[in-house]
């Protein structure tokens, strides 16, 4: 399913330090026509459909397309990613709607401190097995 | 024909930006976040640097960007023995049980992190179900460490709620990296959006590995990392061989569209010696949204059956199964389904079906037993939702699919089918490098360790995640575990070699020049035509790679010829892969974007032709249902069970392959 960017409402995240869209695709897809402030896919049948552009768009201005060589038209998925959960509305060919909304994370954005409360390295243990945590278990 | 270089008088110079560091970690997927957490760890006192590149945004980058609705390897209540025999019985009996053993007795640290940072784990409630993360939390369930029940939808796989899975293993990685940076005094040791391309071994110490050399796909840079030790977990390969969607649906792999062998060939562009290469992929998966199956084969119990409602996998098949491939066949591995659901499909019993209704129905109907009409509707909505996130969270194409197909899986079945191969070590499939293990697991062959643990064949080259070999079912928290394995023991490396000094042969502009010679060739030539697509000079990276998917379906046993290859064929493929490659010289980028599919294809490349020498070398079928040799049908055991091992010489384009033999560890 490539993703579009809906001509309307994107606004090429000028007030933006970068191009929410460019920046996240994991396969370097997206790209902002300078010339119209619009971001587009560059290459749509190398869209693997993971959203990761329709998540993060500020303007909610891109959307997925059902791939058209197996997928009948009409259907779309949309999700609404907040900080620590996701709602989806499934919209069917027929019409009918599902809406689901599922946990995304149980931390707030940004508070991971890696080594928070966690022990130093201890170097007589560098060479065997376990990591700086734990040791490996045994049974 | 005349062979192009790039002397950039066509085509701009990019500024060359060289990187001192003490470790690399090439990728950014799970292994390579993995090893970030552990690597700073232990770095970061003795004053060592730790550098990630990333040819994506680390948030969303590698196998697990979109997310994912289960871990597949969590070890947990059961013994890493068990592990170790799955994971053998899963691979037709040749692995490395060093390897297997010592990350299954590793990975469930990796799976409290993850719980900790923030991912939701589901967790078995009061009356037997499941809770998702807020509900387990809302009622005050245990983590994992402490001793919360998981909820298991197979004996190694636990159900998450893992849109963000990604997000917050990349959120801890990048903190560990930025702990590094500070405390070392760096300006910056996280490249985002830079493609590293190749590896370049020391030229003081030919055994040992010294540079690698990329570039940005934003700016015209090219980056040339000089380190002391190195991670590759640069990933599988995916879309090498032609896809069953040969439109925009090729976008819709089942493995991420962007792992293009970059693992593979970052390896070989040294010598590393690889092993299991022949060993493939072939998911049976929702018919082209390429969903998942695992949620639905385990936790929701559905079965497959062919379109009469027959299972495929029980008499006359299973009869006709165990006299080619006894005894893996009684084990039922994925290979082993594969070939059974195959031989329905050819008796044209098809489609294959995924009796979601039926499931669902027999989980809703225990609900009405257990809680009564009305108590049961909650639970059923709930089910419902279960089955939908199974999609949305990893495979969103497949939701999609199914509203265009008006399909409700609790009211009817949906078409499975083998999908195009996959090249990988991580997931159920074992290609890759040849590694050293931890060395201290009872009953291990001397030679199967070299002093530390995931260190190839090449010295400071480490390997984790989908690029170790004869080593799969790692799955997405395996390879972070893996990563934190290679990490701990490339910084024991540094440090007992202090004095190493990485230096290389080959000049700064040598290598530019290298990288950006398919902007040279298009620069060149891009006026002779008034369309620059057609063009006799050169050959833009779409049509290569299109070249190389259809050589490999039809003479390396892709779905054209149902899997099917054999001396002669993969011979007369091999002929015309060499043709390809040559051609490659005459590959033309108009643009940065175009430059990173153009290496893409490089790294695919190589990782198709090693696969088919490997397939050439090991005279049987080993993984029926993901390939067959027609001249050698049969699994035969008496002459290959064993490893294939193989070493590609880059400046000779040469190959030496052998044998090694197999040696079982845990009875």
């Amino acid at each position: 399913m490539p993703s579009y960017v809906i001509t309307e409402k994107c606004d090429g995240c000028k007030a933006q330090d970068k191009t929410a869209c460019q920046y996240i695709c994991p396969n370097d897809l997206m790209v902002l026509n300078r010339d119209l402030m619009k971001a587009y896919n560059q290459e749509p049948e190398q869209c693997w459909e993971c959203y990761n552009c329709v998540k993060i768009c500020p303007q909610q201005a891109i959307e997925v397309r059902a791939y058209q060589d197996f997928a009948p038209m009409g259907a779309n998925v949309i999700p609404l990613r907040g900080t620590d959960s996701i709602m989806w509305t499934v919209k069917f060919r027929n019409g009918s709607l599902k809406r689901f909304k599922f946990p995304i994370r149980l931390t707030a954005e940004g508070s991971v401190d890696v080594y928070a409360g966690k022990p130093e390295p201890d170097f007589s243990k560098l060479k065997g097995p376990g990591f700086f945590t734990n040791p490996a278990r045994t049974e | 024909m005349e062979k192009e270089t790039c002397t950039f008088s066509f085509c701009q110079k990019p500024e060359v930006v060289e990187v001192e560091t003490d470790l690399l970690l090439i990728g950014g997927g799970m292994a390579c976040c993995g090893a970030a957490v552990e690597a700073c760890r232990w770095a970061t006192p003795k004053g060592l640097k730790v550098t990630m590149v990333d040819k994506a945004a680390t948030d969303r980058s590698g196998a697990v960007a979109m997310g994912l609705s289960a871990i597949n390897t969590y070890v947990g209540e059961n013994k890493v023995e068990d592990y170790v025999r799955y994971v053998r019985g899963d691979l037709m009996g040749i692995i490395r049980e060093d390897l297997v053993f010592d990350l299954g007795r590793h990975v469930d640290d990796s799976v409290h992190l993850f719980e900790e940072w923030g991912l939701p784990i589901w967790k078995k409630g009061d009356d037997g179900f499941s809770l998702d993360g807020f509900q387990a939390r809302d009622e005050g369930k245990a983590l994992l460490k402490d001793g919360g029940t998981p909820v298991r939808s197979g004996k190694w796989q636990i159900m998450i709620n893992g849109e963000s899975y990604k997000v917050v293993v990349a959120e801890a990685a990048k903190s560990a990296l930025e702990y590094n940076r500070k405390a070392t005094g760096s300006a910056q040791n996280l490249y985002e959006r830079v493609f590293t391309v190749r590896l370049y071994k020391d030229a003081n110490k030919p055994d040992t590995v010294a540079a690698a050399a990329g570039f940005s796909v934003r700016e015209n840079k090219i980056f040339i990392f000089k380190a002391k030790a190195m991670i590759n977990a640069a990933g599988g390969a995916v879309n090498c061989f032609r896809p069953r969607s040969i439109a925009e649906g090729q976008g819709r792999a089942w493995y991420p569209v962007w792992n293009s062998g970059s693992g593979f060939y970052l390896g070989m562009s040294v010598g590393a010696e690889m092993t299991m290469m022949e060993n493939r992929f072939v998911p049976a998966r929702f018919k082209d949204g390429y969903g998942p199956v695992g949620a639905w084969f385990l936790f929701f119990k559905a079965n497959a059956t062919n379109a009469l409602g027959e299972d495929y996998c029980i008499g006359e098949n299973f009869e006709e199964t165990k006299k080619l491939y006894s005894p893996y066949a009684e084990k039922m591995g994925t290979a082993i389904r594969n070939h059974m659901m195959m031989l329905d499909m050819k008796k044209g019993k098809g489609p294959i079906l995924m009796n979601t209704h039926l499931a669902m129905k027999k989980i809703s109907d225990t609900f009405v037993e257990k809680f009564g009409e009305k108590d049961a509707k909650k639970k059923i909505a709930h089910l419902e939702a279960e089955a939908w996130e199974d999609f949305l969270d990893m495979a969103i194409g497949q939701a999609g699919l199914w509203a265009s197909k008006n399909v409700e899986p609790n009211k009817e079945p949906s078409e499975i089918m083998p999908t195009e191969p996959y090249l990988l070590g991580s997931h159920a499939g074992c290609a890759g490098f040849w590694v050293s293990g931890p060395g201290d697991i009872p009953g291990t062959p001397a030679e199967w360790t070299w002093g530390y643990n995931r260190m190839s064949t090449i010295k400071g080259l480490f390997m984790a995640g989908d690029v170790v070999g004869a080593s799969g079912h790692k799955f997405s928290s395996g390879s972070h575990a893996e990563g934190r394995i290679a990490a701990k023991a490339a910084i024991a490396y540094i440090l007992d070699n202090p004095d190493f000094k990485p230096t290389v042969k080959i000049s700064a502009d040598a290598m530019a020049a290298e990288l950006y010679l398919p902007y040279e060739v298009y620069e060149k030539y891009k006026t002779l035509s008034t369309d620059p697509f057609v063009n006799p000079n050169y050959i833009r990276p779409k049509m290569l790679q299109a070249r190389l998917q259809k050589i490999a379906d039809e003479y390396f046993g892709g779905v054209a010829t149902w899997y099917m290859t054999s001396k002669t064929m993969l011979e007369e493929g091999l002929k015309q892969l060499e043709m390809l490659k040559e051609d490659c010289n005459k590959m033309a980028a108009a643009n940065l974007h175009e430059l990173l599919r153009c290496w893409e294809n490089y790294h695919r490349i190589l990782s198709v032709e090693a696969h088919a020498r490997h397939i050439l070398f090991r005279e049987e079928s080993r993984y029926p249902g993901y390939y067959y040799r027609g001249d050698f049908l049969p699994i035969d055991d008496t002459n290959w069970k064993c490893f294939v091992n193989s070493k590609y010489d880059v400046d000779a384009n040469t190959w030496e392959i052998k044998k090694v033999p197999y040696v079982q560890i845990i009875s």
